[in-house]
């Protein structure tokens, strides 16, 4: 069967990984080659890089970066932020990375998820949804936010998400927008709503600080868990979270070799 | 581990224009290969090693392979011929007879037996993630079983006369790979799959050595 996956993510700006709390605030959080090396030997199931530079020569600087984390990543790398065009994706994908994660710009334009899926298949085709609570008790339960959470749009996650699909993504990245960088555990709700929406895999992001917040994730049906925080502050490595799931019945993929510095 | 030279056997791969080659391309360097691409039939039937990725529609793909002209001959000439080949993928499926993602019935290259299908919706589709494949131990470059990493919504569900098979479950049993002789079709990718992958895209390419004419 199918395993759960642990994904650590990098964001990435000028070439090094940073991190914020809600995207903001951003410090240095190291090497995106020697970071992503390290993530794989631990047994992470994949690797996201997230652009956040949103310059010109940010793009250009994040396909080096995509270029040397291929060289050595023998695991699959979605790559995301600041998307806009099928060209962008293509890009992306040239430059070494196996999916593409659109957000912003899949609002704005829709049918960017139906040509990338066109294009390039549905497997390579990632909505990142990023959701929030409402501020004023009014609207959806779960609003889609764009533009890294500065602008509002008044839609609902789960009603976003099954639009995406029908258009083509194969997976939605969905990211709890209060929970970012809190370490405060996923929002539950939102995860089981988006889940109950569609049929295609939900990786949960946002709130992550220990096993016990990916088992309740997975408990309420996502297939994978994104974290950065825990694994760039080296308070815990992927190999010793997948034992802690796998000893209460989570299915992980576990390598007898790999290292558990 | 057989005997390598400084320079490895070189490794042809098919661009059919739709498959990102980025991560098969660095898979296969760091399996020890030389890579580049190549729309030559000539050359494609008589490589030391030739690769088929795949990623995509069935029917994209197809279009991408039948667009290079003699390419899809050259795989069949090549495969009759037992020359190692290597199909990722999609490029497991182009070799089926048929699939139920094409909308026009177009058929493949004929080579194996069988129809790919879609998923159940009892699981999520596609499959995105890592499955436990468990192999034939007449899977001589498949080798052993072990977890790869799979992307697709398709996949052939019976398991075609005359081939070893990998096996894994999704919603039901599935070809996760399949092989006879020199030909090794996986469904999912070697290049992605870590160390399994990679153990395997050596074997390949340690095969192609092999069989190398002098």
């Amino acid at each position: 069967m199918l395993t759960r996956r642990i994904i650590p993510c990098l964001d990435c700006k000028d070439g090094r990984v940073v991190k914020g709390v809600q995207f903001q605030g951003l410090r240095d959080a190291g090497d995106p080659v020697e970071l992503a090396r390290s993530y794989e030997q631990q047994g992470a199931d994949e690797l996201v890089i997230l652009d956040v530079s949103a310059t010109p020569e940010g793009r250009r600087t994040a396909h080096h970066t995509v270029e040397a984390v291929r060289a050595v990543l023998s695991i699959p790398l979605t790559v995301g932020g600041g998307v806009r065009t099928v060209d962008d994706a293509r890009a992306l994908l040239e430059a070494g990375a196996d999916k593409v994660s659109v957000n912003t710009a899949a609002v704005t334009s829709p049918e960017l998820i139906d040509e990338l899926a066109a294009r390039f298949g549905v497997q390579c085709t990632v909505l990142a949804l990023d959701a929030a609570r409402p501020s004023d008790g009014r609207g959806p339960d779960f609003e889609v936010v764009i533009r890294s959470g500065k602008e509002r749009t008044g839609r609902d996650a789960g009603a976003w998400a099954r639009e995406a699909v029908r258009r083509g993504a194969g997976e939605i990245l969905l990211t709890s927008w209060d929970r970012d960088g809190t370490r405060s555990g996923y929002d539950l709700e939102i995860l089981r709503s988006v889940c109950a929406a569609v049929n295609v895999p939900v990786i949960a992001s946002g709130g992550a600080d220990h096993a016990g917040h990916m088992v309740e994730a997975f408990a309420v049906g996502v297939d994978a868990v994104l974290a950065a925080s825990i694994f760039h502050d080296g308070d815990t490595t992927v190999a010793a979270l997948k034992h802690e799931l796998a000893a209460v019945g989570v299915p992980v993929r576990i390598e007898s070799t790999e290292q558990n510095p | 581990m057989s005997d390598v030279s400084d320079a490895g056997p070189e490794v042809l791969i098919i661009p059919t224009g739709i498959a990102n080659l980025a991560s098969v391309e660095a898979g296969l360097r760091r399996a020890g290969a030389q890579v580049r691409t190549s729309r030559d039939p000539a050359e494609l039937v008589d490589a030391a090693a030739v690769v088929l990725p795949g990623v995509g529609a069935f029917d994209a793909g197809l279009e991408g392979l039948r667009g290079l002209r003699g390419i899809a001959e050259a795989l069949v000439e090549r495969i009759a011929a037992d020359r190692p080949t290597l199909a990722v993928c999609l490029g497991l499926q182009l070799l089926l007879h048929a699939s139920e993602e094409s909308a026009s019935g177009a058929a493949g290259l004929g080579i194996v037996p069988g129809r790919a299908t879609r998923f159940p919706d009892s699981v999520r589709v596609p499959q995105l993630g890592w499955n436990l494949v468990e192999s034939d131990p007449a899977c001589r470059l498949l080798g052993s079983g072990g977890y790869a990493y799979f992307a697709n919504s398709y996949r052939l569900a019976e398991i075609p006369a005359g081939f070893a098979c990998g096996l894994a479950d999704h919603g039901g049993r599935f070809v996760a790979a399949l092989e006879r002789g020199n030909l090794l079709a996986c469904q999912f990718h070697p290049e992605l799959s870590g160390r399994y992958g990679a153990a395997l895209l050596r074997r390949f390419v340690e095969r192609a050595q092999e069989v190398q004419p002098c």
